[in-house]
Formats: C-alpha cells, sequence, structure tokens
C-alpha cells in the first residue's frame, strides 16, 4: 500500500496541552452580553433556551440550537461566542450567567466524579449509543478519531462493548424506543462508570422535544454526569467533556 | 425554474390508484405517498413527478372506513409509504404485501399520532411484538444486528435471516429511533420550521432546509435575492462534498484501510471546517431560511474557491491511490449490486440510482436557486450498479461540486447588491418543495394556514431507498453487509423520521 508520507501534513492538535487556534475561535456557544432584559427576547427562541427574569436574561446553554435569531433580532444583546470549552458537570452550570446558587453545588459534583473516575486518568474506553440523534452528532464524535484530533493521542478509545467501556456517550433525544436499550447498554457497562450527555438534544431534546416519541433528553432515562451543550456538539466540545468527565480538565 | 405552484389534483379513490399508476406507467417517477388527517377524512397524497415539477395527487377516505385498496398492491415502490401511514393513521391498505409496522410498532388498540389532526398525540409505548416474526422453513438463524451498533453509529436494527441460501433477506427496524418529527412542525412558523427540517437528517441539513424554504417560498411567492440564490449552491454543494467523503471513509473502514479512513476523515474535517467558517456551523445551520438567507457570509467568495480548490487538490490524490488499490476494488467490485431495472421501477435516488442507470437529479431536472442560471454539470451515470459504481459516483460528483462552487463564486463576485433575504408574508396553502440531497432528492410537502405550519412531510431520499436493502444482497451477507451499508450513503435519522 503506498499511502505513505501523502499529500498535505495533517497537523495533529496538541490542545488541551497546546492552545488551539481553532478550538478558541470556533462559536460554540451563545452568550448575553449585558443584563438588559425583555420579553420579546424569549419570544424569538425557538427552544425556550432564553430567560428574562429579574431583569436579568440568560441562556440555558442546554436548550439552545445556536440558530442565532435571538443575535439577528438583538446583536446588542447576545452574541455568538467563541470557544470550546463548554461541557459542564451540572445541568444548571449551562445556563449563562451563571446562577449564584450552583457554584458550590457542581464542587460537590466535580469532587463525587473526580474520586469516581481516579483509576481512568491514564486510559479511557468509551462506548457511544444513539437513542435519537439526527446524524449530525456520530459524525462528530467520530471526527475525534480523525488525525486532527486523534484522541488516542490521549489515551482515549472507542469500544464496541459496553462491558469495557468506561464512559457512555449519549447521542440524541432519547426516544421512546432507545429507552430500553439504552437501559441495558448502561447496565452492561462496568462500574464505577461516567455518562455524558452529548448534544443540546441529549440534554434536553433541543427543538425535537416534545413529541409523542421522545422523551426531552436522557436525563430521565439515565443519570448524567457530564452534559456537553451544541446542535451537534462539536469534537472540540465533546473531548473537553470526556477531559471533564476524567478528571484530566476543569469547567 | 420550480413552477410557482405546485398542482394539486383530486380523485376518488379508485380513480387515484389509476391515475397515479398511468402516469407511472407513462414514465413519471413515484417520488412519496403520505395522509394528512383532517377529521373526519384522511387525506392521502401522492407525490408524482411531471415536467419540471413534483405533482402531488390527493384522495380521500373516511376515517371510519379507515382501509383503502392498496396502491403497493400495483405499485411496489409504495410499500413502505403505507406502512408508515398504517403505522401513524391506522389506516389499512387492503392487499398490501407485507403491512408490517415499520416506523412505529403500535399495538392494535393504541391511539396513533394522526398526523394532521389538531388533537394533540398521546405518547407512544412501542411493542414489538406487533411485528411477525418471518418464517421460512429449517436452518434459519437471525443475527441482529442491533438496534445499538458496535463502533459509533446511528441506531438501526438489521435481522439478517440466512436460509443458508444464495439471497438472504434482510430486515431492516428503523423504528427504534423513530422521532416523530413531522408531528413536531404542526403548529411552529415557517421560520421555526426552517430549523428544524435541518434536524430531520442533520447530515444534509442544508438540503433539507432548502427543500423546505421552497415549499415555503412558493406559497409567498417570492424568489429569493440572487446572491442567497447562488450561496445556496454553494453551502449545498459542500454538504454533497462533506457527506461523499463521510461514504469514502467508511467503505475504506469496511476494508480496513486505516490510513485511507484517516485521509478520508482529515479531508471531510477540512470541508466541515470551511462550512464552519463560512456559517458558523459545521453543518450550515441556521443560515437558509424562506426568502434567502439568514445572516451574511463570513467568507470572500473567492477566497472560498481558493481554499476549497486546496483541499480537493489533495482529495484527488488519495483518490487515485484509493482507486489503483487493487484489494479494495476487489471487495466492492460485483457487491451490494442493484439491477438497473429495479431501480428504475423503484424511482431510486441519488447517487444510488445514478449508479444503477438513472439520471434523475433535481438540480438540473427541476432545478432552483442559481442551478437554474448556472450550466448544467450532472456526472454521468452508470448503468454497473455495484458497490463500486456507487462510490464512483460520489467521487464524480465531489469534482463536479468543486467546480460548481467555483462558478457560483465566480458569479458572486460580480453581484453588486447586498440583499440576502426576501421578506416572507404569512402564507397559507400547500406546495411542495426539493432539492437534491447528497442522498439524492428530498421532497417538502408543506401545509400552511397564516404562517403556520398545519401539516409538513419530509420525504428523504434515505427513507425511500433504504427499503432497497432489501434486494441488494447476493453474495455473503456478513463480510459484503459493511460495503453495502457505507455504499448506499444513507442516515437513518431520514429514514426513521
Ligand atoms: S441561538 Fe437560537 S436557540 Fe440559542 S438562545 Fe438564541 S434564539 Fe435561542
Amino acid at each position: 500500500m503506498p499511502w505513505i508520507s501523502r499529500g498535505a501534513r495533517v497537523v495533529t492538535t496538541r490542545w488541551p496541552r497546546r492552545a488551539d487556534q481553532y478550538a478558541d475561535r470556533f462559536p460554540a456557544t451563545v452568550s448575553p452580553t449585558s443584563a438588559f432584559a425583555s420579553p420579546e427576547m424569549a419570544e424569538v427562541c425557538p427552544t425556550g433556551a432564553i430567560r428574562v427574569d429579574d431583569d436579568q436574561v440568560r441562556v440555558d446553554r442546554g436548550r439552545c440550537i445556536l440558530c442565532g435569531r435571538c443575535v439577528r433580532h438583538f446583536p446588542r444583546h447576545f452574541r455568538f461566542t467563541p470557544g470550546s470549552e463548554i461541557a459542564r458537570l451540572a445541568r444548571d452550570a449551562l445556563v449563562v450567567p451563571e446562577l449564584d446558587k450552583t457554584d458550590g453545588a457542581v464542587r460537590a459534583v466535580r469532587d463525587e466524579l473526580s474520586a469516581r473516575t481516579r483509576a481512568l486518568r491514564r486510559s479511557v474506553h468509551i462506548r457511544h449509543i444513539d437513542v435519537g440523534s439526527d446524524g449530525a452528532d456520530e459524525w462528530e464524535v467520530l471526527a475525534l478519531l480523525n488525525p486532527i484530533y486523534d484522541v488516542h493521542r490521549l489515551g482515549i478509545f472507542f469500544t464496541a462493548s459496553p462491558r469495557h467501556a468506561d464512559i457512555l456517550l449519549v447521542t440524541g433525544v432519547g426516544t421512546r424506543g432507545m429507552r430500553e436499550p439504552l437501559a441495558r447498554t448502561l447496565d452492561a457497562l462496568p462500574r464505577p462508570c461516567v455518562v455524558i450527555a452529548a448534544g443540546t438534544d441529549a440534554i434536553s431534546g433541543g427543538l425535537v422535544h416534545p413529541t409523542y416519541a421522545t422523551h426531552g433528553g436522557i436525563a430521565d432515562l439515565v443519570p448524567v454526569d457530564v452534559w456537553v451543550p451544541g446542535s451537534p456538539p462539536t469534537p472540540f466540545s465533546l473531548l473537553h467533556g470526556i477531559l471533564l468527565a476524567i478528571g484530566r480538565m476543569s469547567s | 425554474m420550480i413552477g410557482s405552484h405546485t398542482t394539486i389534483e383530486t380523485y376518488d379513490v379508485l380513480s387515484w390508484r389509476k391515475e397515479i399508476c398511468a402516469r407511472v406507467g407513462a414514465g413519471r417517477r413515484f417520488a412519496g405517498l403520505f395522509a394528512t388527517v383532517d377529521d373526519p377524512v384522511v387525506r392521502l397524497s401522492a407525490l408524482v413527478t411531471a415536467d419540471c415539477d413534483i405533482d402531488v395527487l390527493d384522495t380521500t377516505v373516511p376515517l371510519e372506513v379507515s382501509q383503502y385498496p392498496s396502491l403497493a398492491s400495483v405499485l411496489p415502490s409504495a410499500a413502505w409509504y403505507e406502512r408508515e401511514i398504517h403505522d401513524t393513521t391506522g389506516l389499512v391498505p387492503v392487499g398490501h404485501p407485507r403491512l408490517d409496522p415499520l416506523v412505529l410498532p403500535l399495538p392494535g388498540d393504541a391511539r396513533r399520532p394522526m398526523p394532521g389532526s389538531k388533537t394533540p398525540a398521546p405518547s407512544v409505548d412501542l411493542d414489538e411484538s406487533t411485528i411477525p416474526p418471518r418464517v421460512l422453513g429449517h436452518g434459519i438463524f437471525t443475527i441482529p444486528h442491533g438496534p445499538v451498533r458496535s463502533g459509533v453509529f446511528e441506531s438501526v436494527e438489521y435481522l439478517v435471516e440466512t436460509p443458508g441460501e444464495d439471497i438472504p433477506y434482510v430486515g431492516i427496524r428503523v423504528y427504534a429511533k423513530h422521532r416523530g418529527i413531522e408531528k413536531r412542525f404542526e403548529g411552529l412558523t415557517t421560520q421555526e420550521g426552517v430549523l428544524l427540517a435541518e434536524r430531520v437528517e442533520g447530515v444534509a441539513s442544508v438540503a433539507h432546509a432548502l427543500a423546505f424554504s421552497h415549499a415555503v417560498e412558493k406559497l409567498a411567492d417570492i424568489t429569493p435575492p440572487p446572491r442567497a440564490q447562488y450561496w445556496r449552491v454553494i453551502l449545498a454543494e459542500l454538504e454533497r462534498i462533506a457527506n461523499h467523503l463521510d461514504v469514502a471513509m467508511k467503505c475504506a473502514d469496511a476494508a480496513g484501510l486505516a490510513v485511507a479512513v484517516a485521509r478520508f476523515g482529515y479531508h471531510k474535517e477540512n470541508i466541515l471546517r470551511l462550512v464552519g467558517a463560512v456559517t458558523g456551523s459545521r453543518f450550515g445551520r441556521g443560515i437558509v431560511v424562506p426568502g434567502g438567507l439568514a445572516r451574511e457570509i463570513a467568507v470572500e467568495p473567492g477566497e472560498l474557491a481558493t481554499r476549497l480548490t486546496e483541499i480537493i487538490g489533495h482529495v484527488r490524490a488519495d483518490v487515485e491511490l484509493l482507486m489503483s488499490t487493487s484489494s479494495f476494488l476487489d471487495r466492492l467490485r460485483t457487491t451490494g449490486p442493484l439491477d438497473p431495472t429495479l431501480a428504475r421501477v423503484h424511482g431510486a435516488l441519488g447517487p444510488v440510482g445514478r449508479a444503477s442507470g438513472l439520471d434523475d437529479d433535481a438540480r438540473w431536472f427541476r432545478p432552483y436557486d442559481g442551478y437554474a442560471k448556472l450550466p448544467p454539470l450532472p456526472a454521468p451515470s452508470s448503468a454497473v450498479g455495484d458497490a463500486l459504481a456507487r462510490l464512483q459516483m460520489r467521487w464524480a460528483e465531489i469534482w463536479n461540486a468543486a467546480e460548481l462552487i467555483r462558478r457560483a463564486a465566480d458569479v458572486l463576485e460580480e453581484i453588486r447588491s447586498e440583499v440576502l433575504c426576501t421578506d416572507v408574508a404569512d402564507c397559507g396553502g400547500r406546495a411542495v418543495g426539493w432539492a437534491e440531497a447528497p442522498q439524492g432528492e428530498v421532497l417538502y410537502a408543506v401545509e400552511c394556514e397564516d404562517g403556520r405550519i398545519r401539516r409538513c412531510k419530509p420525504r428523504s431520499a434515505s427513507f425511500h431507498n433504504l427499503v432497497l436493502f432489501h434486494d441488494v444482497f447476493r453474495g455473503d451477507i456478513f463480510t459484503d453487509f459493511p460495503f453495502i451499508e457505507a455504499s448506499f450513503g444513507l442516515s437513518i435519522a431520514g429514514a426513521a423520521g
């Protein structure tokens, strides 16, 4: 096979040890830029991600599908925000600006997770399961294996067998038809293990939920440890979520 | 050029069936069938190609009668559509060859979602015991592939029933990831609906957003500004390149060519990054809306063309290598052949159909947006129909896509107007919009009332083509399966609904 030293040289990212321009600049989230709040803001959002209360507007990134409507209608009050480190260890921590109460709670969660995953620091095996994605999420998960991200360099491997997995990476809205296959798969994982909700659909159901065939995300079906927003979540955000899960990065 | 409205004709049930068959007999293509519950009747709408258009042929069945003579009994390509309609409405097509549940296995007495009905659909509990096992005789063994797959795949179950014969039967079960997404459209505004359309089949977000927008633009009787029309071509062609590279990657993976997988994964990543640079989303989401484009494009057309040319140059070098790897070609050649006659009778879509002798391509047969003004650039079709022909079709389409993008970029350099979007007034009525997705033709039948969606039926090429899996297994099913699946390049989300 003459597949040696062909074509353009691939530059594998060194993130997170070194900064990566693409990771830092990609507009992976939307944020309010001021406290100014008006009820019309909530109305432009198709998923209810914008909350207007107490004269403070907040974006729940766990609901945001990055459609940009808020940015278009209120350019002075919302903007796409660069940066991929957007995974969080608590559902509430996806709300920006942060709710005051989340700080202590997140610390407790992090300590517990850290104790649970102490054995996994060096190498970790991931089992992926689709419970009702739109198909794009799988592309982004698979991208982690392409030579630009090359997650093997970080000791991260995907495994076909749930019995050898430490992490269950779940994509999709949580269809009623996948409830039992999801439960069976999680049961097959050895303990301790970590569950990652990958993408806005898996976190909250996104725009797809509610329908007669969906749950609003996977949180009612399995205990979630790490939340990675995005519609779909980008490879860097997924990687951030994985490293967060095993205590090799902070949020 | 897309007609300014959709032709809708209404028939009684028997003449409806006759008329559809007559048109198909005269060389038209049966493109889909769906039901709309409009108490006290169910309206059945068949989609049939016309000159530069898609016509709608309607009939109605009273809910209390709830049955009608099956279309599939005389037109096999309607089989999956009637199963889906049975699942969602309970309507029985009498004489259907095999009316098993497809997207929603429900007990007989369950309330069904009733698309189009104003009554909210109750949550469903699937009951797999409603799917009868297929019994072929002694020596049958079934090996379930799924729904949870080994590897990073969408969930789907392939039940391989191998009676030790040359031609095994492959049962296809997509219901586990049925999201009920078309019911979710009902009540949304058209500006919200387009965002949902992007999520029907996420790897073809742009094509779905286009097909949906085209339907709405017909209802509102507007044309997007020229700048938006040419950018739409660019976005759609970038999406095509990314999808075809994904297929290449998966074919190489099936053959265990790790370096080739890495190379094509790398090229695909570069295309997604380019889409991201242009639109802010790696899948080109949130940009195509009814009326044009939602926001300014972040890259100059000339710069985009330059960056693309560089990526395509690297792709070409790797394609040459891959296509001179004889062990790889041997695995694809004669594998999963789709017979050209079957392809024509079924109306196989996209590269799958074009690799089996069909030439239909919505971009050139029913042109829209910038395609209507650019000189046609169809990839030559092939009559071989095996996995290799399907892969070769995708290479040809990648080269043409790159050329189309260059031409569109050239035109864009000359367009002075900055306008990207035309206002869409609240509209009503019914229309069909389409686009040629990487998987093939996507149709959206949209019905609106005062700017809100009353019924929306997306019909993906994945849904229409997936049933062909039944007919392409000839050799050793276990070694061929990954090549066949990869070379079809379908999306389960798009098929399961
Ligand atoms: S980007 Fe869209 S989904 Fe996200 S907060 Fe803004 S309006 Fe809501």
